[in-house]
Order: C-alpha cells, then structure tokens, then sequence
C-alpha cells in the first residue's frame, strides 16, 4: 500500500494555472476561426494575471515531499517568469499575422516554457530542477524554428536544440555524479553532504557540470556560441520571449543552487564563477562593438548582461542575491522593450534587423524612437534609468563583500561598461542623426505599443524610484542572513 | 563470481561505445549501440536492479533503437551511407576536448577518497522504482508528462507545411 506525499495544491497553484491556460488555449484553438485568434491573447493574458495574482498570495512553505519550495526567491523568479511570459505573449501576434504564422500553438508554447522557468525557482530537488530546465528549453527549441518557411530559422532551431540537449546531458551528468557520492538529489541535504565530504574531486566535477548546464541557458561564455546565430535565426518575438525567459530561469536557479544552497561552501566554487563572470563581461561586450545587425547586437548584449549578473553569483552576499534579482527584473524590461521596438518595424516584408534600419527613426515615429533611446541607455547602464541602478547595485556588492576578487569584478564591470556605452548609443545616434531608411516601414500595433510604453515606464521608474524593487530583492537576499 | 559477469559486459560496452563513433555507416553505429545498452542492462543486473535492468531493455534496446533505425532507413534509404565529413578541422579539436572531459571524469571516478553514498538493498526493484514515483518523485513524475505533451506541439508545429508566402525574416 503506497500512501502518497502529503501535497498542498494551493502552493503549486501559480504553475498549475500557467499550465491549465496553455491546455484551455490548445484546445479552443481547435474550435476557433482564424481571424478571431485574439481570444486566446485575452485567455493567455487572464491566465497569467490570475497566476501572478496566486503567486504574489500563495502561502511560502515545501510541499511534494520537499521537491517544490515557495519563499521570496521562489515568489521573485514567478512574478518575473510571469511578467515576461505575458509580454511574450503581447509582442507576438502583429508579427505573426504579418508573417503568416498565426497558430495558436505560439502561445501555448510561450505559456509552458514560462511555467518551465516558474518551476526552475520553485525547485527544491535537482532532478526537479532538471526537468523544469527541460520544460523551460524545449518550448524555446521549437519557437526559434517557428518561421517553417525560413530556413535560418530552422537552421536556429536545429542549432538550438543539439547544443540544448547537449548542454542538459551535462547538467545530467552533474546531477548523477552528485548523486553518486551524496546519494540524495534533494538540495538542503546535498548541501550537507557535500560539506562533510570536504574537498571531493566527484562533487566537484559534479557542480562544474551543473554550471555547465545552466550556463549555457544564460548564454555564459565559452557556452555562449549559440546565441547571436539563434537570436538571428530566430522570429522577431520569439527571440525577444527566448533572451529573458531563459535567463530568468537559469539565474533563479544559479542564485538557489549556489548562493542559497551551497552558501557555506562559497571557496569551492567562487573562484570558478568569477572568472566566468569576468570573461563573459570581456568577451560579450568586445564582441558586441564590431556588430552591424539589430539581432547580433542584442545576443552580444545579453551576453555581456549574463557576465554583470554572474558577479552577483560569484560574490554571493546578501546584498548581491539582491542585486541579481533586481538586475534580471530590469534586464527583463529593458531587453523585452528593446526587442518589441524592432517588432515593430518592418524592412522589405522582412525583419528589420539591421542597426541601420533604425536611421532616422526620430523623424518618423518620436515616440518610438524615445523609447528606444531609453533602452539603449539604460543597456549601457546610465543613470537616470533601471540599467544604472541594477549595475551599481552588483558592483556595491561586490566592492563591498567580495574582498580583492571583488574588486577586480567591480572593476572589470566598469570598464566593460564604458566600452558598452559605444555600441548602444550609437543605435541612439543613427535614429537621431541619420536620414530616413528606405524601405522600412512601421507597424502601430496596440499590444506592441504598450509593451514598448510598459517596459520603458519600468526602466524608467526603477532607474529614479527603485525602492519598490530592491526592498522586494531585499527579501530574497535576506533568505540568506 | 560477479567479476566474471562484469569484466565481459563491461569490455562489451566499451567496445560498442567505440563502435558508435568509430563506425563509417550510421545502421553499424546503431547496432553497436544496442550493444552497449544491452551490456549495460546487464550490468544493472549484477547490481541486483532488475526493474531497471528491464526498462534499460524495453526503453533504449527496444523502443530508442528501432526509432534509430527507422530514422536512418527512412533518411538513407537510398545510398545507406551517412553524410560526409563536414567539419575537418573541428575533428581535432573534438578530441582534445574529449581527452579533456575524460581526464576530468576519470580524475573524479578514480580520485574519489570519500566512499560512494550507499543505498538500500531493495534499490532499483520494480516495487521501490513504482513506490517512489507515486510518493517522493510524484510532481516530478508529473512534470514529464508535460513534457511528454509539448513533444506532441512541437511535432505538429515542426511537421506541417510552410505557410504560402514564406519569405518572412530574410536578409
């Protein structure tokens, strides 16, 4: 007689919401006339509305014989995982009908790899965290090769996939050689038994696994290579969905496993993260300068982004956790907006993704290219905007609790910084200064546009009042004290 | 008595993962794979997991194979060759990283000071397998069957026709 875990499915609710919308908007699909689509937008949106409304409610606790765990970094990574889910909802559907797209199971997939990267700050156990990391990246696989008539784009979804999957075997095999020496997969009870081993060359290589894994989601160099040719690839929203959620999702999941888990063990692995973190600053933003493509850019700047939030990891203090959720939350809005802009825009019948095409874009749509110019400079990390407080905060951090490794992050930090400041303005400066595009054309759509206006009100809000966000950041750094 | 039974099927093993790799047409590469599952069924066996031991059978012997082999029947129907080489130079620089990977996981097999976390005598039977996927491993178990379905999407997102004017997202 086998009884079942006690389960609490009130704990659970945010990520059962996510997935029951995603069936209800597969099956209505079936029944709905094509140009009435929008039904499932207004599904999709009420969904994740209700989800967050549960999230931001639900109870903290662990429940499902201590897989799942809901407390205030579980909470940030769901509210956060919601928000840009629902913005990849919005941003898609103008695109879609101009592309001749338009299948209800865009949004089904956008949904259940949302709800993927719910479950990734939810999980308590690696082989939940492992299966999240799957729910999360399969979705994302198949949005890149949505364009089935463009063969980049399936060339992105092959490529996608292959490294994806062979990034998972890593994580795999990670969790396996933990798992060989600790004999549990549970987190609180890994990090135990990986202190009383001392300095074990498995559990070692096991972690260095796990970062591989989830590094290669948050495009951390040297797992970086994918991610300019797949975001090129890639439809318009469906890279604009792909370069927040996953990266929502694999740094919730690196503040939980490292941070958070194994705190007290901070020497074995912080010297590992840093220098990733320092290469990804160097790589991303040298490699970002030399870009002539809107898209490329973009990936070299999430990039770059991943090397300033791995600071945050590698120093590990309480006011770091805090900084790296503030900073994803500003990255989210920031990149999101900056990817809605050129949803916007349209080249030939094509994607306008080269950096020209937004020459002289003040002339024609002002407010557009103002909001565009505020995202530029909040990438680049300049007051008075999100980019500058999220920035200042990892560095304070790690000026503060990192010691002379600290520093040299900080600084490494700053320098990139300025160097990013060239590549990102000077998207700003071709708007302002060039002459009009040929060619291009703009789309007002209503859902772009207030995706465009939402994400530029937050970047702008956090860079001049950002009480709001750092006192709830605070509550995930204080999982730590 | 058990090393008469491992030292065989792990050989076996070996040798099937080299044939993986090592083999010029993809049917050959195939069947050395069956090869090492099978030998690795066996080796679950000597390790008293039988439960396991079958699935490794019925799933990755049975059900991965044959998919393999369709695959490969349906893709090189014609010349039954694979493709050609591709990618030279990545050829040497594939096996630097491999001699790497490796040495990273011998030095942690065989560097392991600490002995193995032990297990319970009833680990991997089919009563412990089934009595932890319904108790301690039930939303995991759960959360694959999600999986299970968005493979099912992606199958019918990936395998309709492109739409008409597909000329979206070029240049």
């Amino acid at each position: 007689m086998i009884t079942p875990p006690a389960f609490d499915l009130t704990l659970v609710a945010p990520e059962l919401i996510v997935f029951g919308t995603a069936l209800v908007v597969l099956m209505v699909d079936l029944w709905l006339a094509a140009e009435r689509r929008g039904v499932l937008i207004a599904v999709s949106l009420l969904g994740l509305a209700w989800a967050a409304w549960m999230a931001a409610v639900a109870p903290d606790g662990v429940s499902f014989a201590g897989m799942y765990v809901r407390d205030a970094l579980a909470r940030a990574g769901q509210l956060l995982a919601l928000g840009v889910t629902a913005a990849g909802v919005l941003v898609a559907p103008e695109y879609l009908r101009r592309g001749g797209l338009d299948r209800g199971e865009y949004y089904v997939l956008v949904l259940v790899a949302g709800a993927g990267a719910m479950l990734m700050a939810a999980s308590r156990d690696l082989l939940m965290l492992f299966l999240s990391l799957e729910v999360l990246s399969i979705p994302l696989y198949i949005l890149a090769a949505t364009a089935r008539g463009n063969p980049r784009s399936q060339e992105a979804g092959m490529k996608y996939f292959l490294l994806g999957a062979f990034a998972s075997a890593f994580f795999l095999y990670g969790v396996a050689l933990l798992y060989g020496v600790t004999g549990t997969t549970r987190l609180p009870d890994l990090a135990t038994a990986v202190a009383r081993l001392g300095s074990s060359a498995p559990a070692a290589a096991g972690l260095g696994l796990l970062v591989i894994g989830l590094g290669f989601k948050a495009a951390m160099v040297p797992f970086h290579t994918w991610a300019p040719d797949v975001y090129e690839g890639a439809p318009f929203p469906a890279a604009a969905f792909m370069s927040v959620v996953a990266k929502v999702g694999a740094f919730v999941a690196l503040l939980r496993l490292f941070p958070l888990t194994l705190g007290a063990l901070a020497d074995q692995w912080r010297l590992l993260l840093g220098v990733l973190s320092a290469v990804t600053m160097i790589v991303g933003n040298l490699a970002a300068l030399t870009q002539t493509g809107y898209k490329r850019l973009l990936a070299y700047s999430s990039i770059a982004h991943t090397g300033y939030m791995m600071v945050g990891i590698a120093i590990g203090t309480p006011a770091a956790v805090a900084a790296v959720i503030t900073y994803l939350a500003v990255y989210a809005a920031m990149t999101t907006g900056a990817f809605a802009v050129a949803i916007a825009l349209e080249r030939g019948g094509g994607e306008a993704d080269r950096i020209e095409d937004y020459s002289g874009l003040a002339g024609r749509a002002p407010l557009l290219a103002l909001a565009t110019a505020v995202f530029m400079v909040s990438l680049a990390g300049l007051p008075p905007t999100g980019g500058f407080v999220a920035k200042l905060g990892v560095f304070a951090a790690a000026v503060e609790g990192g010691g002379p490794g600290g520093l040299a992050l900080a600084l490494i930090g700053v320098l990139t910084s300025v160097i990013s400041v060239y590549y990102y303005l000077r998207v700003a400066y071709v708007m302002y200064a060039g002459e009009a595009a040929g060619m291009v054309r703009i789309h007002a759509s209503p859902l772009v546009n207030a995706v465009v206006l939402l994400t530029a009100l937050v970047v702008v809000q956090i860079g001049i009042l950002p009480a709001a966000v750092t006192a709830f950041a605070q509550q995930v750094g204080g999982l730590l004290r | 008595m058990e090393w008469a039974v491992f030292v065989p099927t792990a050989a076996l093993a070996l040798a099937g993962g080299v044939g993986v790799i090592a083999a010029r047409q993809p049917v050959h590469s195939a069947l050395a794979l069956l090869m090492v599952l099978a030998s690795l069924a066996v080796s679950y066996l000597l390790l008293a997991a039988q439960f396991i031991a079958v699935l490794q059978v019925i799933i990755y012997a049975g059900a991965i194979v044959v998919l393999f082999l369709f695959v490969i029947m349906l893709l090189h129907a014609r010349s039954g060759e694979g493709p050609r080489e591709k990618l030279p130079r990545q050829r040497a620089e594939a096996y630097v990283f491999a001699a790497l990977y490796l040495g990273v996981l011998l030095a942690a097999a065989l560097g392991a000071a600490a002995p193995l976390a032990s297990i319970a005598a009833e680990f991997g039977t089919a009563q412990q397998v089934g009595e932890s996927l319904f108790t301690t491993y039930l939303l995991p178990f759960e959360l694959a069957s999600v999986i299970l379905l968005v493979g099912i999407v992606a199958a019918t997102v990936l395998g309709r026709r492109p739409p008409e004017h597909a000329g979206r997202g070029k240049g």
